[in-house]
């Protein structure tokens, strides 16, 4: 069965090369053999559906820089000339462009994921927290990238998004100025936010590998939230779990492949297609969808420096999600009253998400308050609580043992 | 116990720590370029100062310019927004501060003190909010926001961004933003001519 196999060369290139380089070695321990649970679900792939975004949005962006001018006068047409002239241009950037939405859908149900299964309770701390970093570094990549074509909304994401760091007291406007280089946002911003949001994704690249470093130390979590205990309960990654990924990607790129052909527009905004205007901000500016939920939370507090930290706070508090939770059992399955909770913070999200994209007035700011008070209490009194008062429901022995449970109980005839 | 912890701290640990201290300062003075490169460059800070005439501007009439890359409001304001502004108490402002470049720091936020005297009906400030620096938009045509809950619904800054209010002297009344539209600062090069900046 599965287990740490140890590689030993056949082929006298492959004997030569491993007492250079062991690369093969490597790749055959961590990857192909790497021993995974037999139990995870198509909630699990979404780990390579990522990597295969971050490539995707790394070779679509490296093909856009080739005809793109980071240049405040010119930055807006040479994206409509990608648009209209260049051979495959339009599909090149629409692909960009979506892919990054695609990306965030993947990486919140790969968040949840975690947080239904607590795939983050130890021995997984550091493991989520480097996810966490991987979510921050990703929509600041996408936060520059949105300004590039300098469009209006481009223009005034950026000039809001910056002027957040303006609510830090004494040296918010000495931090804004740096920023822009300048004023406001201009040229020296463009072109800043273009080297960076190029170095970006290679960071990201990185931080990837040490997200799959940290997870090759405790292995996969799974449904169950029982470690392995014996070679019954895995299986070698490849091919089992690789062919499930490549289908769960083919799944997931025809999905990607609807919105690139049938609505290709759809997640944008018209607006950004109007140069970008200084003078002139735009009636309703709403960021791009996958920020809506924090924007909605930044604008519920009802003062600048409040906003910013709640909206900053509703981030950086997963950092703390390994601590906040006590309960010691992992997986929401035999957590009654949590799964409950859990779905519930689902929604809430998902509503502040619909609250910030509507104007900040009435009716939508009272939800937003109330929904922002229920976000962070879902962290810092729900899930602290629920621990303790929880009786969780009897976990299987280990993993194999619950497989055969539920095949027999499918083999079962109905009652 | 004196002797022995004397003895504990040698030529050597002094050197370690002398040494890795002049590492730290190189390393500090090192990393200043590249941190000090992304402020404003002197092309940037050349673009100081402009000028604007004022006459073409009729009462009630608002032009909105630029000024390093950001907007300046100009609004030449009728008797009655004038009116209106002085007859708020200072006490019942969210921003008591002037914010304005040309008075003294710290003076309050009367409408006096937001223009120049002799000028009042001209309110010269930047289209800037000061929550998250949109640019907030006069002359409403709808009319369907409300300065102050219960005035009357005219005159003043609406920003639409997150729902900032300013009154028609620029000050924040309603909403996120913490300061009073900033007033940069100017002077009158003649009755009908101001120099911005
Ligand atoms: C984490 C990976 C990345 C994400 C999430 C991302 C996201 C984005 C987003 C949201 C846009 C705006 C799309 C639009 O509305 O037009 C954009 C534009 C752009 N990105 Fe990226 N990007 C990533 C990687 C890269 C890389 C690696 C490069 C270059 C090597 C790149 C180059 C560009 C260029 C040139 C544009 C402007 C052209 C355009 O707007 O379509 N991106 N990016
Ligand atoms: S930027 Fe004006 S209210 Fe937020």
């Amino acid at each position: 069965m599965a287990g740490h196999t140890k590689y030993t060369p056949t082929t006298a290139f492959g004997k030569w090369m491993h007492e250079r380089l062991p690369i093969y070695a490597m790749v055959q321990e961590a990857a192909l053999d790497f021993p995974a649970p037999k139990n995870l679900n198509y909630w699990w792939t979404f780990g390579g559906i990522l990597s295969m975004m971050l490539v995707i949005q790394i070779i679509t962006g490296i093909v856009l820089v080739m005809h793109y001018t980071p240049h405040t006068s010119m930055a807006f047409d040479s994206v409509e000339h990608i648009m209209r002239d260049v051979n495959y241009g339009w599909l090149l950037r629409y692909m960009h462009a979506n892919g990054a939405s695609m990306f965030f859908i993947a990486v919140y149900i790969h968040m949840f994921r975690g947080m239904y299964y607590g795939s983050y309770k130890a021995p997984r701390e550091v493991l989520w927290m480097i996810g966490v970093v991987i979510y921050l570094i990703m929509m600041a990549t996408a936060f520059m990238g949105y300004v590039l074509p300098w469009g209006q909304m481009s223009f005034w994401g950026a000039k809001v998004i910056t002027n957040l760091f303006s609510a830090i007291p004494l040296f918010g406007d000495a931090i804004t100025t740096w920023l822009w280089g300048g004023y406001s946002v201009d040229n020296p911003t463009l072109n800043r936010f273009f080297s960076l949001h190029y170095l970006l994704p290679f960071v990201l690249a990185a931080v990837v590998g040490l997200h799959v470093w940290a997870l090759h130390v405790p292995g996969n979590n799974n449904p169950t939230g029982v470690e392995i205990k014996s070679g019954q309960d895995s299986i070698p990654f490849h091919p089992y779990y690789s062919m499930k990924d490549l289908f769960a990607i083919a799944v997931f790129l025809m999905f990607f492949a609807a919105w690139l052909f049938f609505g290709p527009n759809y997640l944008g905004h018209a607006i950004n297609y109007e140069p970008a205007n200084p003078l002139v901000t735009p009636a309703h500016i709403v960021p791009e969808w996958y920020y809506l939920p924090f924007y909605a939370i930044l604008r519920a507090i009802p003062s600048k420096l409040g906003g910013v930290i709640a909206m900053f706070g509703s981030i950086l508090i997963l950092f703390a999600l390994p601590w906040l939770d006590t309960s010691k059992v992992r997986s929401g399955n035999y957590r009654p009253i949590f799964k409950g909770f859990f779905w519930i913070f689902a929604i809430v999200c998902v509503a502040l998400g619909y609250l910030g994209s509507k104007p900040a007035d009435g009716i939508y700011v009272l939800w937003a308050r109330i929904l922002t008070a229920y976000y962070f209490a879902h962290f810092i009194i729900i899930l602290p609580l629920l621990g303790l008062i929880e009786t969780p429901k009897p976990l299987p022995a280990s993993i194999s043992d619950d497989v055969l449970a539920k095949s027999k109980a499918k083999l079962a005839p109905a009652e | 116990m004196a002797t022995a912890s004397h003895a504990d701290v040698t030529r050597r640990d002094f050197l370690y720590i002398a040494t890795g201290a002049v590492g730290a300062v190189g390393a500090a003075l090192t990393a200043w370029p590249f941190i000090s490169q992304m402020n404003p460059d002197a092309s940037v800070k050349a673009l100081a100062s402009i000028e604007f005439d004022l006459a073409p501007l009729a009462e009630g009439q608002e032009v909105t310019i630029k000024w390093r890359g950001n907007p300046v409001i100009i609004r030449h304001r009728g008797a009655k927004e004038i009116e209106l502004a002085k007859s708020v108490a200072v006490s019942d402002l969210k921003d008591p501060v002037a914010r304005n470049a040309n008075v003294k720091d710290g003076d309050p936020a009367t409408d006096e003190n937001r223009v120049i005297k002799g000028h009042e009906q001209f309110l010269i400030m930047m289209g800037v909010c000061t929550h998250l620096g949109c640019v907030p938009q006069g002359d409403n045509p709808a009319k369907e926001y409300a300065v102050v809950e219960g005035s009357l619904k005219v005159g003043g800054w609406f920003c639409p961004c997150h729902g900032s209010h300013y009154d028609t002297a620029g000050r924040i009344r309603k909403g996120p933003a913490p300061e009073n539209l900033h007033v940069p600062e100017y002077s009158y090069l003649s009755d009908t001519k101001v120099k911005i900046g």
